[in-house]
């Protein structure tokens, strides 16, 4: 099964327009046409064709930037939607699939009848497809790109000997060489001695050849299904107390838990979706400050979602999912305990409940000596504890935005106004001059130099003062203890 | 001036107390040197000042430290009673900018009863809560060959006398010493009367 417009039938399935359209994609530092409708190529543009030529050819071309990631996972969607048709369904290059169909065709009525299902359901969706069918993998392959239909069962080579020899997946070289040799289509090789063509091309012609035709065994690798990490639960009769909402989700977070145990991941944000008698749905979200997979702590943490659910009628179905995990391996227990740090993590993942785990936050040393960048703030749930804090001098213990005061010269003054207080200075110690880095852009450090000073008053409080050389003025940016 | 210092620093334990003062942010980092384990910081997150964990190193390990952001003064008072109750975090400090009444005051009592956890409460001047088992202000005092001496004022105790200390932080023995009041120190001369 090919797909030939893969990506444009992906994006104008989200978005239709009448004319022709392009993806473009930047390759080597020039926008080619990466795929493009059928309205674009009856306008004679092609593939790889530069961007400024297909505008040029044709005016009223609609483009838009394409997805590599998006269409391959629109591929695994197809994929998996592949599955209704046999229970072996494997990728094919970039743009197909492969689908081994023994022993399910009866069900639709026959290949063909199987095949016309297949484009019908397609071209409802929208997307254009070529569909081969053959008892080989090499000659349903060449099908789908050269020809299309059924080969008969037994022997394909009648259906594929009129087909050119570029249709057993060679390399392009390996076709013009064969070209030249007059060897123009699949008939015309097979009929030809098989030494000359394997001292000259090697065996890859052959092996390829053969594969086709049968004689060589080529399998179907299906691709394993993502492992998936949802459960539920159906009720007979509707449910609507916390208690028993709580034991469903027990219940389930059970069998969870033995999922993600078997994968060797951790939850890190859970989703309870509680449907109701009528049909509305409540979901309850928890992002967990660590992965986890233990029942007994995940359990308390949903207690407060579920206790602000409205459980209306009742509820009738209860659905967990995992929707982000992370990896999770077995630990070596050690001698050094760990429930104390657990205690705390629950703590965060049932604050993160109620403020947001984001707001959560540990300090991180950083390198930089601007005062306000000398630390990073991150989040505790996805940072782990950093050491290494040191100060040259001292540094306040509380720093603010810098509020100006009355001040001139390089000196500090004597006596200044700051909140409204008259202070007197008693001691000051300085300067520390602080430059600018330069490499980062910082609005705050556009006055340039700071000659930082550390004043004591007579009046007790111990301030940190900086004096901007280059543009004169005072300020005040924090307060020792 | 009985009472000895011992008898009410380091803060009581299973408590809540109340410090204010332009020292108070010295006196929780003070406090938080004085105990080990994790220690969490619930303040609102529109205040523009923050605490600076380089200064903070200088006192206790600032990678203990787990800085909650909270965006009204009922989160930043659900926060630290749950976490006071967990009792996972041996001192919790909230950084309040109302006055709490006597129900939420004694709740977070009760919660750091219960999680055997101590709580410290930076309040503005003058917003004391009646639940608080203690209640400081700290200010900082100017002294020519010091630069960490604080006046501690104890204003309110509910099991003990008040008092007044002058501390400062000793940085090679990572400790408080409790230190005469000027004039009283031997060798200074005596203020004139």
């Amino acid at each position: 099964m090919w797909f030939p417009r893969l990506a444009s039938d992906r994006v104008l399935r989200l978005r239709p327009l009448d004319g022709p359209f392009a993806l473009t994609l930047k390759q080597n530092n020039a926008n080619r046409l990466y795929c493009l409708n059928h309205a674009a190529e009856q306008q004679g543009l092609h593939r790889d064709m530069p961007f400024a030529d297909a505008r040029a050819f044709c005016p009223d071309l609609q483009s838009a930037q394409a997805d590599p990631m998006a269409d391959q996972a629109f591929l695994l969607v197809l994929r998996r939607w592949a599955t209704r048709y046999c229970p072996w369904v494997g990728l094919e290059q970039k743009d197909g699939l492969v689908l081994d169909i023994t022993g399910s065709a009866h069900l639709f009525g026959g290949e063909e009848a199987m095949l016309a299902h297949m484009r019908q359901r397609l071209m409802r969706a929208g997307l254009a497809a070529r569909i081969g069918a053959a008892d080989t993998r090499g000659a349903a392959w060449a099908l789908a790109r050269f020809g299309e239909g059924v080969a008969p069962p037994g022997n394909p080579l009648p259906a594929l000997a009129q087909l050119p020899v570029a249709a057993l997946r060679l390399e392009d070289k390996t076709g013009i060489a064969l070209q030249r040799l007059g060897l123009r289509t699949i008939g015309d090789l097979a009929k030809a001695a098989r030494a000359p063509l394997t001292r000259r091309f090697g065996p890859g012609l052959l092996l390829r050849l053969d594969q086709a035709l049968g004689d060589q065994p080529e399998e179907v690798s299906p691709l394993a299904d993502p492992p998936h990490y949802g459960v539920r639960l159906t009720l007979p009769e509707p449910i609507g107390l916390f208690e028993d909402v709580m034991a469903g989700t027990a219940r389930l977070l059970d069998q969870l838990c033995a999922k993600l145990l078997a994968q060797d991941v951790g939850a890190r944000t859970l989703r309870l979706d509680l449907r109701r008698v009528d049909r509305d749905s409540q979901q309850v979200e928890l992002r967990l400050a660590r992965p986890l997979r233990d029942p007994h702590r995940i359990l308390p943490l949903f207690e407060r979602g579920v206790g602000q659910v409205d459980a209306g009628f009742g509820i009738d179905q209860l659905r967990l999912e995992a929707v982000r995990v992370d990896p999770l391996p077995a630990r070596q227990l050690n001698h050094v305990s760990v429930t104390a740090k657990s205690q705390v993590e629950d703590l965060i993942s049932r604050i993160g409940t109620r403020i947001g785990l984001e707001n959560i936050q540990r300090f991180l040393p950083a390198d930089s000596h601007i005062p306000e960048r000398s630390f990073v703030v991150s989040p505790a749930a996805w940072s782990e504890p950093g050491s290494g804090w040191s100060s040259p001098r001292p540094r306040p213990l509380c720093l603010f935005p810098p509020e100006p005061i009355a001040g001139y010269g390089p000196r500090p003054p004597r006596h200044f106004r700051w909140r409204r207080m008259s202070l007197t200075t008693a001691r000051a110690i300085g300067p520390e001059r602080i430059a600018p880095e330069w490499w980062l852009e910082d609005d705050n450090w556009r006055s340039g130099l700071r000659d930082y000073w550390h004043i004591e008053t007579r009046q007790g409080r111990r301030l940190w003062l900086y004096h901007t050389p280059q543009s004169p003025g005072w300020f005040v940016q924090g307060e020792f203890a | 001036m009985t009472a000895a210092f011992s008898d009410s620093f380091p803060l009581r334990p299973t408590r809540v107390h109340e410090a204010c003062g332009p020292g108070a942010y010295g006196f929780a980092a003070l406090s938080a040197a004085q105990t080990t384990g994790p220690l969490m910081w619930v303040r609102e997150n529109w205040r523009t000042e923050t605490l600076n964990p380089v200064s903070l190193a200088q006192y206790c390990d600032p990678s203990r430290l787990l800085m909650v952001q909270a965006a009204n003064q009922t989160d930043v008072l659900a926060v630290a009673e749950e976490a006071l109750r967990d009792g996972a975090v041996p001192l919790v400090v909230l950084e309040l900018t109302q006055p709490l009444t006597l129900t939420t005051g004694r709740r977070l009592q009760l919660a750091a009863k219960d999680g055997r956890a101590t709580g410290l409460c930076l309040i503005p001047d003058g917003m004391g809560s009646n639940a608080a088992e203690t209640r400081w202000r700290c200010t900082p005092v100017f002294d020519s060959s010091d630069s960490t001496l604080m006046r501690w004022d104890l204003i309110k105790n509910k099991s003990g006398t008040l008092g007044v200390w002058h501390v400062r932080w000793d940085q090679s023995a990572h400790r408080i010493r409790v230190v005469p009041p000027a004039g009283k120190r031997p060798g200074s001369t005596p203020a004139p009367a």
